[in-house]
């Protein structure tokens, strides 16, 4: 065959490129950069959740073997701004975030003083003799209890605990409340939860004092915006501040936001003039890193006798804890639960407020889903609760009230759009895998011999890819909706890409090649994918909120075409043939219908070496920069099936069956998609039934190690069916939807379902996760004695 | 600050002898004394089992014990497994299956696997599950890599490698 051709690379399961380095111990993850001379941090932490510090002593800890220095806030005062998280939001309030603590400290683990030696051991036998008074300070814990006006201020500045309150109105919910036949409440409670990626957070900086050049290497998802960040904060411009996201072991949202740790190591490593570094333990991580949910939801459902909904409504106040992350703000999660409540379904009536209130805890910040898992686990709880109520079958209840294809583009409610998604063939292949009908007979056969089988279903909508038209988290000044890329082909026909993404396990080095390689028309091989460094960038972020597919594929998709005009131009002279008559495959161009052909190389060589052979307009390099902006975005969806058992004698659940449908566009790696999606699915099953994060009355953490902090193992997460309907977004480049964090806002609300129908026979609704064995228990203990 | 003991250790093969503070944790004597940063910490308390290596034999918590008390012994490492251009028929498996995502757990439980290959029959996925449930993946949600510990056992036992 003369013609090179090759099957399409996007759309197959492309082994990826980054697992050789990672099987072979050879990821380098920040911690395992060791520079000459490098220097170590230790944090002495808050053990109070609100005090006011009345003496430090370092005396001691300074006479440490090793001890390079200890810093408290007055020692770094005015080397760095403050963080400060500002919202469009009107009523919105939010303190500075101080690199340490300064005078008050506002939650446990919150850092106070910064010790430096030569190795962490000695760091961290030094902050032991550190000696700070505190003086604890009387605070509310309880958010609902914190907004009284007679509640002790966690930041008197601010005049209030509540931090953000906002409102969402549309149609007229008293009036279709009435005329609903069926009105469906509850108070829903979702608690607090820790992202805990396995990697918990790492910073090592470099100041090279002659080039006045700061590196930050960095375990963020967000380079590009901690780059934005230390400019402003240690007044730095930006082409002397590089970021360096390297391996990153994992970070669910939670790596999303600046920390104090990160400006803190900058502003040492330039004090010191050594390359500083930190890296939390995994104490530290659950005392200090962001955290999620956190919410009270008293939320109304009200349907007519068909199940058509009617009205909804929903009061949701949020514990965001004692700062507003940046750049996200503390009304990331609570708002978003108001924004996407109303779900996939048509409704024409909603009222949803939402308030955040401030207590002395972990800052609340994004985390897989965002808002969603909270709102879907409400939604789909009432929708239940009221198919229960009208005996109608949970599927066709929710078949009836989906936005159907003519309906696209739907707005809901609050104002989101949904683009043309498929919904519907969502649940339908969701059912049809797990054999629904099935299911209910095997269900039946189980009660009637007494064991308690539930089946649980959920669907959900989000939206990915936003362009720079709505910001990612609502009111945030920053834009996140853009994305850039750089294909430059080299004298020697390599390929190198680069973008502003910054992959932590998703495997963009993968899929983005793969996209590269279809529309350059040359191999996997011949690329070489950089992001997650700001190296040379003028504006990027990172990898967050199920864009990086929707927004670097984009502009991969741009870029490569820009450059393979170049290339056709130049091949065109150089072969003696009509563009139109070009093609280009596997690393070769060629003349279709004919053997003339020349690889990439060859035509490289002759564009850059022999230069003065090209006609004036040919004389460029091949290389193009592309900027991408999907403007709003677009909607991603899917339907979950859960089938579980709960344990009569121990209250554990365990989940016997579980599928997903899901449409994220067009698949660029289907292994790699499924992958996202079962990870996100244990999370959620995590979520559901384990983990919590736990504070005690008076602000106590209770569950500062794994030990308390349960995650889910590999015995607790069930084998999972992945369908995939690939319903090509209209709305963006290469027809792609983001998918990264779907996995975990299905699965609680579908875990909570198939719960609830387990144990309806005794008249249990499960409206409070995470449901644990012990929250089971009390509540089969109170239907019982109900019962008696 | 404690003196320093005096060990000798195999580490993948090569003999190595050295001082060490006796205090010093076996993970942080091989990611910072050796250089084998392919050994991960996750908790550093003995729950995650991202520091998984073999001592002697058996899979062990490098975060749980001490360099001195690997003295006279041998330990295996990721870094023993097999290479970028030629991976071990385990490795391979987790590539294969998209068994690892950010991959900072993988080396743990790579070397969990290998002895679980080498001592259980792995009869059936439960009794995979069970091997595996001391060490906390946060990425893939389990079902790869139990499917790529499956494939391995007979890839491995076929070659009796």
């Amino acid at each position: 065959m003369l013609e090179t051709t090759r099957p399409k690379l996007v759309g197959a399961s492309v082994k990826r490129v980054e697992d050789p380095r990672l099987l072979t111990g050879q990821g380098a993850y920040t911690d395992d950069f060791r520079p000459n001379g490098m220097l170590h941090v230790g944090l002495v932490r808050s053990v109070h959740p609100f005090a006011r510090i009345v003496h430090i002593n370092t005396a001691e800890a300074k006479r440490m073997p090793g001890v390079i220095g200890i810093f408290t806030a007055a020692d770094i005062d005015g080397a760095a701004k403050p963080i400060l998280a500002t919202s469009k939001m009107k009523e919105y309030r939010a303190v500075p975030l101080p690199i340490l603590a300064k005078d008050t400290v506002h939650h446990v683990g919150e850092a106070v003083v910064a010790v430096v030696a030569t190795s962490r051991y000695l760091a961290e036998d030094a902050l032991r003799k550190v000696e700070i008074d505190y003086e604890p300070l009387a605070a509310c814990t309880d958010p609902e209890e914190a907004t009284r006006p007679s509640a002790p201020l966690v930041h008197p500045s601010l005049g209030s605990n509540i931090a953000l309150a906002r409102e969402f109105v549309r149609g007229d919910v008293p009036a279709a409340m009435a005329a609903a036949q069926v009105r469906v409440k509850g108070r829903f409670r979702f608690f607090r939860k820790a992202a805990l990626a396995l990697e918990s957070r790492s910073y090592l900086a470099e100041f090279n004092g002659g080039r006045r050049e700061l590196t930050l290497h960095t375990s963020t998802q967000v380079p590009g915006i901690v780059r934005e960040s230390l400019a402003e904060l240690l007044d730095l411009p930006g082409n002397s501040v590089r970021v360096i996201a390297p391996d990153v072991g994992g970070g669910f949202g939670a790596k999303t936001s600046v920390y104090p740790e990160e400006i803190l190591v900058c502003v040492l490593a330039r004090r010191l003039g050594k390359p500083v570094k930190y890296t939390s333990d995994r104490l530290e991580d659950l005392s200090s890193t962001s955290q999620a949910f956190d919410e009270v939801i008293d939320a109304e459902l009200g349907v007519a006798a068909d199940g058509t909904l009617l009205a909804l409504s929903a009061d949701v106040t949020g514990d965001v804890g004692a700062y507003s992350v940046y750049p996200w703000t503390a009304a990331i999660e609570p708002v978003q639960v108001v924004s996407f409540l109303p779900g996939p379904y048509r409704l024409a009536n909603y009222l949803g407020k939402v308030r955040g209130v401030i207590t002395p805890k972990v800052p609340l910040g994004p985390y897989r889903g965002v808002g969603r898992p909270v709102s879907t686990f409400v939604m789909e709880r009432l929708i239940d609760m009221a198919a229960v109520k009208l005996g109608i079958d949970p599927v066709a209840m929710r078949l009836k009230n989906l936005v159907r294809e003519d309906e696209f583009p739907y707005k809901v409610a609050s104002g989101i759009v949904w683009d043309r998604s498929a919904f519907i063939e969502c649940l339908d292949a969701a059912c049809q895998k797990a054999d629904y009908a099935a299911l209910r007979t095997m269900q039946h056969a189980a009660r009637a011999a007494g064991r308690w089988i539930g089946i649980g279903i959920a669907s959900y909508a989000e939206l990915t890819g936003i362009g720079s038209k709505i910001p990612a988290a609502p009111g945030m000044p920053v834009n996140t909706g853009t994305e850039t890329a750089t294909i430059r082909i080299d004298a020697t026909g390599a390929v190198t890409a680069i973008f502003g993404v910054a992959s932590h396990g998703q495997g963009l080095e993968t899929t983005l090649a793969q996209i590269v390689a279809d529309d350059l028309g040359v191999r996997m091989e011949d690329i070489r994918i950089i992001q997650g460094d700001t190296a040379g960038r003028a504006y990027v972020t990172g990898t967050y909120a199920s864009r990086s597919t929707v927004l670097a594929g984009g502009a991969a998709k741009l870029a490569a075409g820009a450059v393979r005009e170049k290339v056709m131009l130049a091949a065109s002279h150089l072969m003696e043939a009509a563009v139109e008559d070009l093609d280009a495959s596997n690393g070769i161009i060629f003349v279709r219908g004919t053997d003339r052909r020349m690889t990439f190389k060859e035509l490289a060589r002759k564009v850059y070496v022999e230069f003065s052979r090209l006609p004036k307009e040919l004389q460029q390099e091949l290389e193009a920069t592309r900027l991408y902006d999907p403007v709003v975005g677009t909607t991603s969806s899917a339907s979950h099936i859960a089938m579980v058992e709960v344990d009569p004698i121990s209250y554990q659940v365990h989940v016997l069956r579980y599928v997903v449908a899901e449409d994220c566009g067009r698949v660029v790696n289907p292994m790699i998609v499924e992958g996202q999606v079962h990870g996100g699915v244990a999370q959620g099953i995590g979520a559901a039934l384990l983990e919590e994060v736990v504070y005690s009355e008076d602000g106590q953490l209770m569950t500062g190690s794994l030990m308390d902090y349960v995650l889910p193992s590999a015995t607790g997460i069930p084998m999972m069916d992945v369908l995939h309907v690939e319903a090509e977004s209209p709305s963006t480049l290469g027809g792609f939807r983001g998918m990264g964090e779907g996995g975990t806002i299905g699965a609680p609300a579908a875990i909570a379902n198939a719960v609830s129908d387990a144990l309806s026979p005794l008249g249990i609704e499960i409206n409070e996760l995470p449901a644990t064995p012990e929250r089971i228990f009390r509540l089969v203990e109170q239907a019982s004695k109900q019962k008696r | 600050m404690s003196e320093s003991a005096h060990i000798r250790v195999t580490v993948n093969g090569s003999p190595i002898e050295c001082d060490v503070e006796p205090r010093m944790l076996l993970g942080d004597f091989l990611r910072t004394t050796l250089a084998l940063t392919g050994t991960h910490f996750g908790c550093e308390h003995g729950v995650c089992g991202a520091c998984t290596v073999i001592v002697n034999g058996d899979s062990t918590r490098s975060c749980l014990m001490f360099a001195v008390q690997a003295d006279g012994g041998t330990v295996e490492t990721v870094e023993s497994l097999g290479t970028i251009d030629a991976l071990h028929p385990l490795q391979e498996a987790f590539r294969t299956h998209h068994a690892l995502q950010c991959g900072y757990c993988t080396p743990g439980m790579l070397m969990t696997a290998l002895d679980l290959i080498r001592k259980r029959p792995l009869a059936n996925d439960a009794e995979i599950r069970d091997g595996l449930s001391g060490n906390l993946c946060r990425c893939t949600g389990y079902q790869n890599i139990v499917i790529a510990v499956r494939e391995a056992a007979k890839v491995i036992r076929a070659s009796n490698l």
